[in-house]
């Protein structure tokens, strides 16, 4: 088993560093998001006397840099891409194969997203020198951040690779995918840190999966969580992958089922 | 021919063609009202915390939201897919029939796609700002409609010529599909006034790339900000790049090598 992983990942790097500019075109252009995020909020910031909802302007740069890797960390199987899998037949291959299909996507992305964090430490650097961070980090937070990184990682690899399925059972996927994107987004920590969001809302993110993947990292490098907290963010991270698991274990045997192979 | 009846004559049947798949509308409603709730919800999430950004007021902040999804709408309806398939037909050859057709290849490479359904972010983008200009207290005259619609038409023809000098570079180099994510990116910065950003990243969406004469220079029109040199300037700007558009333009047709040179 970890040969398969090793090997795919192999194969996913040496994929990936053939096509340099493009995979910087792409991490240029998502550098935007977070920069209007964080212009937005330093202005918003200065006129309410220099911090909004506990974050300088310092804070809100690091929180916004440490997004651009957590982003590109959490870029994984989109659901979409069951879409062709299922209309092109090529899952009929993947099926014939001794070893479930999860494994070798699971691998293949782990070893783009180290390419990832090397494409990313120039752009990293450029970012801290247009807008310097404050960082209060500790040894035990970065180590924390290293597993916590991949723990988010994972976490949203489950779920996306969960929420595919449901293109088993019907072809209007779209909707369903763009709601929960939008969810995700405001209850992740993506668009702002859940601290600025009403009591509510925060109340509702906490039911949630998301903020485990993408704010929880975040917030664990640039040393805003205690010892307890990021021990907890840990421990959630492990129950929603492991919830993820349970359903795919529930589903995948009953989507199997009902596949059908076109031009296969 | 006119150009212009050329275009309508593309338009007509590309209008034809979409109005065939109906439910497309339903998902492109769907899609523009997911926007807008986002939109709506970063809006209020800021004034949670303050009562003027850099200046701007809450329902003024509307307008430019308005402006933006408004200017979004057109560009991809019109801008976007023509430059698209502009890409396309460079990188497969089928450029060689535009070339022979008896009028300007730039005019036809222009006019020649239009995406319908697209036409629902406009009419959202309209909406929003009717409300906003109605939460102004009317402080809006015939003048400044004016100057509006002026604003807007020398911003579309600036993100025009923007686009078409990116797309020209498909002749030096074959594979820049990925420009379309880089400008989408950027054109997300629009959603705010430019004057939040910090000065080198205004310079850049001024002149580099004119999101601020897409959408900033327009939201200026309608909430009386608007100063007849920056009229001026934005003018100067859609008159310079049609013409620096048109001479890359000029010079990326004459390298084209043709698909079976």
């Amino acid at each position: 088993m970890l040969r398969l992983y090793a090997g795919a990942a192999r194969m996913s790097i040496l994929d990936q560093l053939q096509y340099r500019t493009a995979n910087y075109l792409y991490m240029i252009g998502m550098i935007a998001e977070p920069v209007i995020y964080l212009v937005v909020w330093s202005t918003v910031a200065d006129s309410e006397g220099g911090t909004v909802g506990g974050y300088s302007a310092g804070a809100l740069a690091a929180y916004y840099i440490v997004w651009t890797l957590v982003r590109n960390m959490n870029i994984v199987l989109t659901p979409y891409a069951w879409e062709w899998r299922i209309k092109d037949g090529q899952l009929s291959g993947e099926l014939l194969k001794p070893i479930h299909p999860i494994h070798r996507d699971l691998g293949g992305f782990a070893g783009w997203k180290i390419v990832t964090i090397l494409y990313w430490l120039p752009i990293a650097a450029i970012l801290v020198w247009l807008f310097p961070p404050a960082f209060s980090t500790d040894t035990f937070s970065v180590l924390a951040f290293v597993v916590a990184l991949w723990g988010g990682f994972l976490v949203r690899f489950m779920l996306l690779w969960a929420l595919g399925l449901v293109t088993f059972w019907t072809t209007r996927v779209g909707a369903i995918f763009d709601v929960f994107f939008t969810v995700e987004l405001l209850a992740s920590g993506r668009l702002v840190p859940l601290s600025l969001m009403p009591p509510w809302a925060q109340a509702a993110a906490d039911w949630l999966p998301f903020q485990w993947a993408f704010q929880f990292p975040i917030e664990t490098l640039i040393g805003r969580l205690s010892r307890a907290e990021i021990l907890r963010g840990l421990g959630m991270q492990a129950f929603w992958t492991l919830v993820g698991v349970g359903i795919l274990t529930l589903v995948w045997p009953m989507a199997v089922k009902r596949y059908s192979a076109v031009g296969g | 021919m006119s150009i212009f009846r050329l275009a309508a004559a593309h338009w007509r049947v590309n209008a034809l063609n979409e109005l065939q798949y109906r439910v497309n509308l339903v998902v492109q409603l769907f899609q523009s009202l997911i926007a807008l709730a986002t939109g709506l919800i970063g809006l209020s999430l800021v004034f949670r915390q303050t009562d003027d950004l850099a200046g701007w007021s809450r329902p003024e902040l509307l307008a430019v939201m308005g402006v933006h999804l408004l200017m979004g709408g057109i560009i991809q309806a019109v801008v976007q897919p023509n430059m698209q398939r502009l890409m396309g037909d460079v990188q497969n050859g089928l450029f060689d029939y535009s070339l022979v057709k008896p009028v300007d290849a730039q005019a036809l490479s222009s006019v020649r796609e239009l995406r319908i359904w697209q036409v629902v972010d406009v009419l959202v983008g309209a909406a929003v700002l009717a409300v906003a200009v109605v939460q102004l207290d009317a402080r809006v005259g015939v003048g400044q409609a004016l100057w509006f619609v002026v604003a807007l038409v020398l911003g579309a023809l600036s993100i025009y010529s923007f686009w078409l000098i990116l797309t020209t570079g498909v002749f030096w180099i074959i594979r820049i599909e990925n420009i379309v994510e880089l400008f989408q990116g950027v054109y997300q910065a629009g959603r705010w006034p430019v004057g939040i950003y910090p000065p080198w990243l205004r310079g850049g969406l001024t002149f580099l790339v004119p999101v601020a004469f897409a959408v900033t220079v327009p939201s200026e029109a309608m909430t009386g900000r608007l100063t007849p040199q920056t009229m001026a300037l934005a003018f100067g700007v859609a008159v310079g790049l049609m013409a620096v558009a048109r001479g890359v333009w000029r010079l990326g047709v004459r390298r084209y090598g043709g698909a079976s040179a």
